[in-house]
């Protein structure tokens, strides 16, 4: 175990190396420069030029990356062109946002998809399943910023439960809060739930015809007993390894429905930076979703091992 | 009354007849063996028994468990009667236990239903069932999960799963067929033990005539879903009565009529160059990681094997499952690098070869699998499956010409070109080893090695192939290295046999001689545990005076 975590721990942190290389020249290439983009049209060339020695813009491509990286790893993120605040300030007040989001979503889809999958499953032919399975088919079929909008149509605008957008944050509250996060967590978990309870589903069923849920049954076990205690936890490795996948889109949905739904989270950070050419910001916080993929990834990995002996490499 | 009691079952699945007014009685303390050949509805009879029949059959008639209707019971009666009074063994260990569950836990769980105790009395109870099957909780611990487990250790915990709670019925699904013959005894010595303990009923499904004679009080032998004759074991075995019968009783002993050529030609051949020589050949395993930096010392599959072997010839290599003969056959057939050693086929040594070097050599050089359905693409035509090792010719085929090879090549093992475009699904399992069989011969080997090329076929069948690959060594003159741990298909058709034990060649000779006076230790074992249906029915006819 302790060398596969080490093997791990050190390819997550060459792609991390990677993807910040990738970043940053990327970023170089894109049009648009930073230093008139804050100074506004109008300004002079000199003061643009005196704005980009000062922001450390005319040295080599080589010269800025190795600052950069250096300071990444002191915890120096840098200072935000457009706001004039540290970077890490930055991210960290929209963390509250997106971080809890993207939870409350990922939590919701799970809770959804597998009930959903082992009742279709147990009810395999039956009415039920052929809905759930066609409900799901739809789910899937539907972008969610659309659904987005059919949720706010019907929640905020016409029931009135729930409100239609913004965050008062988590100083307002934690019900408040968290009432302002779940119409655009449903909007991300549903489609996600639809794909999982799917897999759920398939991978319940592939259990179910294998020999020993046979001599479970042979020991006197009813139907539900097996599919729970036997089949459940064997079914469960596609399970994860869609789940860790769709991580990585719940992340990137959380830049659209942020927007949606008008909260100050990562996804609407990096929107607006990249607007503004804040480099800086958007570089940071690309690095810090890559770096977040790669340990749900690693969790994924890990949670492989838990569920099956025969991964454990004893 | 009897135990079990079985009256004109008929079942059918999806509208198609599998099972046609079944009778079949089991008393208590009594061995039942259900015998047929695949498809005849063995396996079918006793899933109605258990009421776990797959989606959409529908049974008529009656089956009365100890008087009870078990085709009208409720689910809920059912479950409390299955794992309790009925227990069922299943036929292929490796996959009938769940790999994320502990032995223990498994062993356990059926207890803690229905004993209605607590986890810690279900645990000692399982260890002490477990102890009994001779799994001791000083060598194999509750905690270990079944992959840590051998083929023959893990049919030990499903059947201590099915006698925990000393059920009075116990259907045994060719409990033995995925098992070599020395692990075979021993289960069977197992079986007849929990039989005699607690007078238990036991419905023994299986194939094996010779097994059979060895183990059931009466017989029942089912074809195409009828009952063909029943009756005492010994009586029904000897007399033979029904023509079905016989004709199984031929078939599980036959040995092809196709003798060699006079022995002065062999001689001449033999001073010749070996066709393939093995000298010293080793195959380490690296052990496994323990810890950081650490490993388990390696581990030696193949242990230092030399023999030759001729032109014409037909070699057995036997032994025990795990004892390297497939490892063996594999770096024979250059598809795994010996770790030293030499292996040399018509002069020229396989060992540290390209695959461009090696084409050549493969030409003549085929191969037989075991289970012919596992190694087709389904997706492919016969004529595509037989054509595959064409590529192996230096010459370019035209379309045409391919056609005509394969054709001619399942013209020779009794199929005909009409077949061509067929699919592996749409034949039977015999002719699918034909197919194997014509696949290997496309490209005029030298050298077929065939790995238990007849142990996943019925027994007639098993003798056609038997009678085909005879014809093709000894009238075409093709070499056979055979795997297997069947010693009546090494007496059938091989001239030497070599018996493989722990990696290394115990025991050499003559096939006759070898099987006839074992000289070592594990030859002796083997022979002494391969079932025979003269042997065994000459030893209850002596009991019974």
């Amino acid at each position: 175990m302790m060398p596969f975590l080490l093997k791990r721990i050190g390819t997550g942190a060459i792609t991390l190396l990677l993807a910040s290389i990738v970043v940053f020249a990327m970023l170089d290439v894109v049009p648009g420069d930073p230093a008139r983009m804050m100074l506004g049209m109008n300004a002079t060339e000199d003061a643009v030029q005196a704005l980009r020695e000062q922001m450390g813009l005319n040295q080599p491509l080589i010269m800025r990356y190795m600052s950069w990286l250096g300071g990444f790893l002191v915890g120096d993120l840098g200072r935000s062109y457009t706001y004039s605040v540290p970077v890490s300030q930055l991210v960290a007040e929209r963390a509250v946002v997106s971080l809890p989001l993207a939870l409350l979503a990922l939590f919701l889809s799970t809770a959804i998809a597998i009930p959903v999958g082992l009742y279709s499953a147990s009810h395999r032919g039956k009415a039920a399943d052929t809905i759930a399975m066609g409900a799901s088919q739809l789910g899937v079929a539907i972008p969610n910023f659309w659904f987005a909008l059919l949720l706010v149509y019907v929640f905020a605008i016409a029931l009135r439960l729930l409100p239609a957008g913004g965050f008062p944050g988590w100083t307002a509250g934690t019900w408040p809060a968290l009432k302002a996060l779940f119409l655009p967590a449903i909007a991300l978990a549903l489609p996600q739930a639809a794909i999982l309870a799917r897999v759920t589903r398939s991978a319940l069923l592939d259990v179910l015809g294998e020999d020993f849920v046979r001599t479970a049954r042979a020991k006197g076990l009813s139907r539900n007993t097996v599919l729970w205690r036997h089949a459940l936890r064997n079914a469960l490795i596609p399970v994860f390894t869609i789940l860790g996948l769709q991580f990585s889109f719940l992340l990137a949905g959380t830049i659209i429905i942020e927007n949606v739904f008008y909260l100050p989270g990562l996804g609407r950070l990096i929107f607006q930076a990249i607007t503004q050419r804040d480099l800086i910001v958007v570089e940071s916080v690309v690095m810090l979703l890559v770096a977040t993929v790669i340990v749900v990834n690693l969790l994924v990995d890990l949670s492989y091992a838990a569920i099956d002996p025969r991964l454990r490499g004893t | 009354m009897s135990l079990l009691e079985i009256e004109k079952l008929c079942l059918s699945i999806h509208g198609k007849t599998i099972l046609d007014r079944i009778d079949l009685s089991l008393n208590q303390g009594e061995v039942r063996a259900l015998v047929g050949e695949s498809g005849s509805g063995k396996s079918m009879t006793a899933l109605a028994v258990m009421q776990l029949l797959p989606y959409g059959a529908m049974t008529t008639g009656n089956i009365r468990f100890d008087g009870r209707d078990l085709l009208h019971a409720s689910e809920d009666e059912m479950c409390a009667l299955r794992g309790d009074d009925i227990g069922m063994v299943f036929q292929e260990p490796m996959t009938a236990l769940n790999p994320v569950k502990t032995i223990g836990e498994q062993v356990a769980e059926g207890i803690r239903l229905h004993a209605k105790v607590g986890r810690a009395v279900a645990e000692e109870r399982a260890r002490h069932i477990l102890d009994r099957v001779g799994l001791p909780e000083s060598r194999f611990p509750l905690t270990r999960y079944p992959h840590q487990l051998s083929g023959g250790q893990r049919q030990r915990v499903v059947i201590a799963m099915a006698t925990a709670l000393k059920p009075r019925l116990l259907i045994a699904d060719e409990p033995t067929t995925a098992l070599d013959v020395v692990l075979q005894a021993q289960i069977l010595d197992l079986l007849r033990d929990l039989v005699h303990e607690s007078r238990m009923g036991l419905l023994l499904i299986s194939h094996d005539l010779a097994v059979v004679a060895d183990m059931a009080d009466q017989i029942t032998i089912l074809r195409a879903g009828t009952v063909v004759e029943d009756g005492e074991t010994v009586r029904v075995l000897s007399e033979q009565l029904h023509p079905y019968t016989r004709q199984l009783a031929l078939a599980s002993t036959h040995v092809p009529e196709i003798r060699k050529p006079p022995a002065s030609t062999i001689a001449s051949a033999n001073c010749e160059k070996p066709l393939l020589s093995v000298t010293n050949v080793v195959r380490e395993y690296p052990g496994a990681r323990i810890g950081l930096f650490g490993r388990a010392p390696s581990t030696r599959a193949v242990n230092g094997v030399s023999f030759s072997m001729h032109e014409r010839q037909s070699i057995a290599l036997v032994g025990r499952s795990g004892c390297g003969k497939s490892t063996l056959a594999r770096m024979i057939l250059a598809l795994d690098k010996p770790t030293s050693g030499t292996i040399e086929f018509e002069g020229v040594n396989l060992v540290g070869k390209s695959e461009q070097e090696l084409r050549p050599l493969r030409r003549h050089m085929q191969v037989v699998f075991q289970d012919p359905y596992g190694s087709f693409d389904p997706r492919q035509t016969v004529a595509r499956v037989v054509a595959e090792p064409l590529h192996l010719l230096d010459e370019k085929l035209t379309v045409q010409e391919r056609r005509d090879r394969v054709a001619e090549a399942l013209s020779e093992v009794g199929l005909s070109g009409a077949d061509l475009d067929k699919y592996p699904h749409e034949f039977s399992g015999g002719q699918r080893q034909r197919i194997s069989i014509a696949r290997a011969l496309i490209t005029r080997p030298k050298l077929i090695v065939a790995d238990e090329p007849v142990s996943a076929l019925d027994v007639s069948i098993r003798a056609q192939i038997l009678d085909l690959l005879a014809f093709l060594n000894n009238r075409q003159g093709v070499a056979f290295l055979f795997i297997t741990h069947d010693l009546s298909v090494a007496r059938a058709i091989t001239d030497r046999i070599l018996v493989m034990h722990e990696g290394r060649i115990v025991e050499t000779g003559d096939t006759s001689s070898v099987l006839d006076q074992p000289t070592s230790d594990e030859a002796k074992d083997l022979v002494h545990a391969s079932p025979s249906l003269h042997r065994a029915l000459k030893r209850r006819m002596q009991e019974q005076g």
